[in-house]
């Protein structure tokens, strides 16, 4: 248990000369409290898990593409292997990418040195946070080894199919996926908790709330959602476990139980997930634009109420879902209704952001290009959604491919744009180096040329009546046409080149580590708190007693009237 | 817009930033927000019971033993007298006579949960299991989370004993160990309510 001083003793816990002081090897990469090095465990956590997620996307697309085709270094995809790769995708892209990345590694980085704080409020509840993480990235990867293989009832996993092993065919790794969801929760709980006592409790001296960069905003209130959601989706997850293993019979409608319980239970939590990850990568890009715009970010207060708003909204959409499920359609009707109004608040946003652009100098750099083409894809995934928020039309599109390639056009912004966005940002600052412009370039577009590709044909394949959960389209007569099939490889061959750039990003992303061009303190001449450190920052902490700031003004102070340079940094008075 | 002299920032005059002072302790926020998680899953457990409940004609289903309500009744108020006895508890802390309150809550605690647990074995006699109907399943499961709780706030009850014997025991933890304790007595009369009755 921390002490309450902790958090606001910065000043005198440096003074007693443990600043900067050398950690040993376990300290430092074993089992840091220090909150730089917790993000960058979360981070490569994140990404690995990301590499193993985009291998399954490829098995079970060259599945569809050429059916029975024995996929290059992954065989045969038998029908059990497709649904349990395509279940292990969902789910590892939402709770073991989106989630560690966008809020576990970007919150513990940025936070405590945007708001000038040496450190979380509970470096040991942090570390504890990431540890209990990392056990539930082991379980999960344990579940694909186990007899029968991993959980393939879905990342929604809906009962019965879920419930009983004779359904889902995997008796042990259908429980052992639902203890690591459980164990993934509580470890973004303690990490949640963290987030918001120390944007509350250890601001710099004289940062008020209206002072506060809007990525640490939208990362708290975004930890809040998911405190707020995910107590009902534990509570079923329970229930799931007891029907599956105690023989109990919460979700079976033959002994009294309701299945549609756990779909509300689910969606309660899984609706406002989206924008648990959303508003932190659409908080990235508002830290971003300003910068390579060199234009104060157009409507901050608008732009941090509408996602609070939006946070607010998302608690009642959820059974938007449920439209086919034999829900009232009354009920459907008021779900219509709050879907398609959430729309309102996000469009403010993207609007803000053109606004911040308008007249701006803009320069295309890398973080500015991930930033942009975050907002254009993202504006295509959410007009896409209006469709299926309006219960009639969703009747028809419902588990089509048009949802899948709708929900693509919001998740891959999110989890993959917005990451590279946050990555070659910051990269100066996590590791003391630039990254290279021109092969950032090169993976720029040939990552988000491909993206498209892919999920562009995937809308036109579900408007003709792909089901999502299909192994073998050739099996139906109306599907099997060499129109849709032709889509389908074309799909597949955008994934491949997709897969392949990322290649690149890894190499780039290695080789800048170690031999990029050292970068300056304030590469990018931007105004917040966390270009005023040293770039490759020394040790535990992040200031010196004599270097630590305070604020005295708003985040976005760029074109700055009256000052010889364009920009106004937070700490200079 | 050129011509006009730049707008004068009234903070560009200074005077020396405000300390930090948080306007809530760490610890009792953190509580807070646990406790608000924790009220939020409790949600899910009891409107889940609440549905299917909805889905019966008759509930307890027929052919299932009854809750003892009244004896259940007399161990809430047991309970409940924990929390005021924490409550004293912590008044007297700043004096440094927290110590027997303090004992006399973790007692009432712990009389609770044994009450409970001799309970469950009579309705396990009766026929009464997770197995034998949603009814049994969802008793077991919201009372039986509910007891989990409490026991995890004995344990929080304990340790504040430790550091309170070692003198160490700062007000803002006391606070926040306290209110998880509440947490879980006032749930109990609602769990009460919705399961029992």
């Amino acid at each position: 248990m921390s002490h309450p001083e902790h958090a606001h003793a910065d000043h005198g816990h440096a003074a007693h000369g443990d600043h900067h002081h050398e950690m040993s090897f376990s300290e430092k990469y074993l089992f840091p409290t220090d909150h730089k090095y917790i993000a960058k465990q979360y981070m490569l956590t994140g990404m690995i898990m990301a590499v193993a997620a985009g291998f399954f996307a490829y098995a079970f697309r060259m599945q569809l593409a050429f059916p029975g085709m024995s996929v290059p270094f992954f065989g045969v995809v038998s029908p059990t292997e497709y649904n349990s790769l395509v279940t292990q995708h969902g789910s590892i892209m939402v709770f073991w990418v989106a989630m560690p990345v966008l809020i576990a590694a970007f919150g513990n980085f940025l936070i405590p040195l945007m708001i000038g704080a040496d450190d979380m409020v509970f470096p040991r509840l942090n570390r504890l946070s990431y540890q209990l993480f990392l056990l539930s990235a082991i379980l999960v990867v344990v579940g694909w080894f186990v007899p029968g293989g991993g959980f393939g009832g879905a990342w929604t996993s809906y009962p019965p199919l879920s419930a009983k092993a004779e359904y889902s065919l995997t008796p042990a790794g259908s429980s052992i996926w639902l203890a690591a969801v459980a164990v993934e929760f509580a470890a973004f709980l303690l990490g949640g908790i963290n987030f918001v006592v120390t944007a509350m409790n250890a601001r710099a001296p004289g940062m008020k709330w209206h002072d506060v960069p809007i990525v640490v905003w939208f990362i708290c209130i975004a930890s809040i959602l998911f405190m707020a959601s995910v107590g009902p989706l534990i509570a079923g997850a329970i229930m799931l476990l007891f029907d599956q293993q105690l023989g109990t019979h919460f979700f079976d409608p033959v002994a009294g139980g309701d299945p549609i319980l756990w779909q509300h239970l689910f969606w309660f939590f899984g609706h406002p997930e989206v924008y648990v990850v959303l508003l932190p990568a659409i908080g990235i890009c508002a830290e971003i634009i300003p910068v390579f715009a060199r234009k104060k970010l157009f409507g901050y207060r608008a732009i941090l109420y509408t996602g609070i708003a939006t946070g607010v909204l998302s608690f009642f959409v959820w059974a938007h879902h449920q439209f086919v499920a034999g829900i009232d359609p009354r009920m459907a009707n008021v779900f219509t209704i709050t879907t398609v109004l959430i729309s309102i608040p996000i469009a403010e946003m993207v609007f803000l952001y053109i606004a911040t652009l308008y007249g701006g100098s803009i320069k295309f750099s890398v973080p500015m290009l991930w930033a942009l083409s975050f907002i254009f894809c993202f504006l295509i995934g959410g007009v896409t959604g209006i469709f299926l928020g309006a219960s009639g039309a969703d009747i028809y599109l419902h588990d089509t491919y048009f949802v899948v390639a709708h929900f693509h056009y919001t998740f891959y912004p999110i989890a993959i744009i917005g990451t590279f966005a946050g990555v070659t940002h910051w990269f100066p600052k996590l590791f003391g180096r630039y990254m290279d412009e021109k092969l950032g370039q090169i993976h720029f577009w040939g990552t988000v040329l491909s993206f498209n590709l892919i999920f562009i044909p995937l809308f036109f394949t579900g408007l003709a009546g792909d089901h999502r959960r299909i192994y073998n389209y050739n099996n139906f007569a109306e599907l099997g046409t060499p129109d849709l099939q032709w889509l389908r490889i074309l799909a597949t061959v955008a994934l491949v080149i997709m897969l392949i750039f990322q290649v690149l990003f890894v190499y780039n992303f290695i080789n800048s580590i170690f031999k990029g061009k050292l970068a300056p303190t304030n590469p990018w001449k931007a105004t917040t708190l966390e270009w005023t450190t040293p770039s490759a920052q020394p040790g535990h902490g992040n200031w010196t007693p004599e270097t630590m700031p305070s604020v005295y003004r708003g985040p976005y102070e760029y074109s700055a009237p009256g000052r010889d340079d364009d920009f106004h940094p937070q700490n200079v008075p | 817009m050129t011509d006009a002299p730049p707008e004068r920032d009234f903070r560009l005059v200074h005077p020396a930033p405000r300390a930090r002072r948080p306007v809530v302790p760490s610890e009792v926020i953190a509580m807070l927000v646990f406790v608000f998680t924790e009220v939020m899953f409790f949600g899910g457990l009891v409107s889940a019971h609440t549905i299917t409940r909805s889905n019966w004609p008759m509930w307890p289903p027929p052919g299932q033993p009854r809750l003892p309500i009244e004896a259940t009744a007399v161990n809430t108020a047991v309970l409940l007298a924990s929390a005021g006895l924490l409550w004293l508890a912590g008044r007297r802390h700043v004096e440094g006579r927290a110590r027997a309150p303090l004992l006399g809550a973790m007692a009432a605690g712990g009389f609770f949960v044994v009450a409970q647990g001799y309970e469950w074995v009579g309705l396990v006699r009766e026929g009464l299991t997770m197995q034998s109907s949603t009814h049994g399943a969802f008793f077991y499961l919201i009372v039986g989370t509910h007891a989990l709780h409490v026991l995890a706030g004995l344990g929080v009850l304990v340790a504040l004993r430790a550091r309170l014997a070692a003198g160490r025991l700062s007000v803002d933890e006391f606070t926040a160990g306290r209110i998880f304790w509440y947490f879980v007595v006032v749930l109990w009369p609602v769990l009460y309510w919705r399961v029992y009755l």
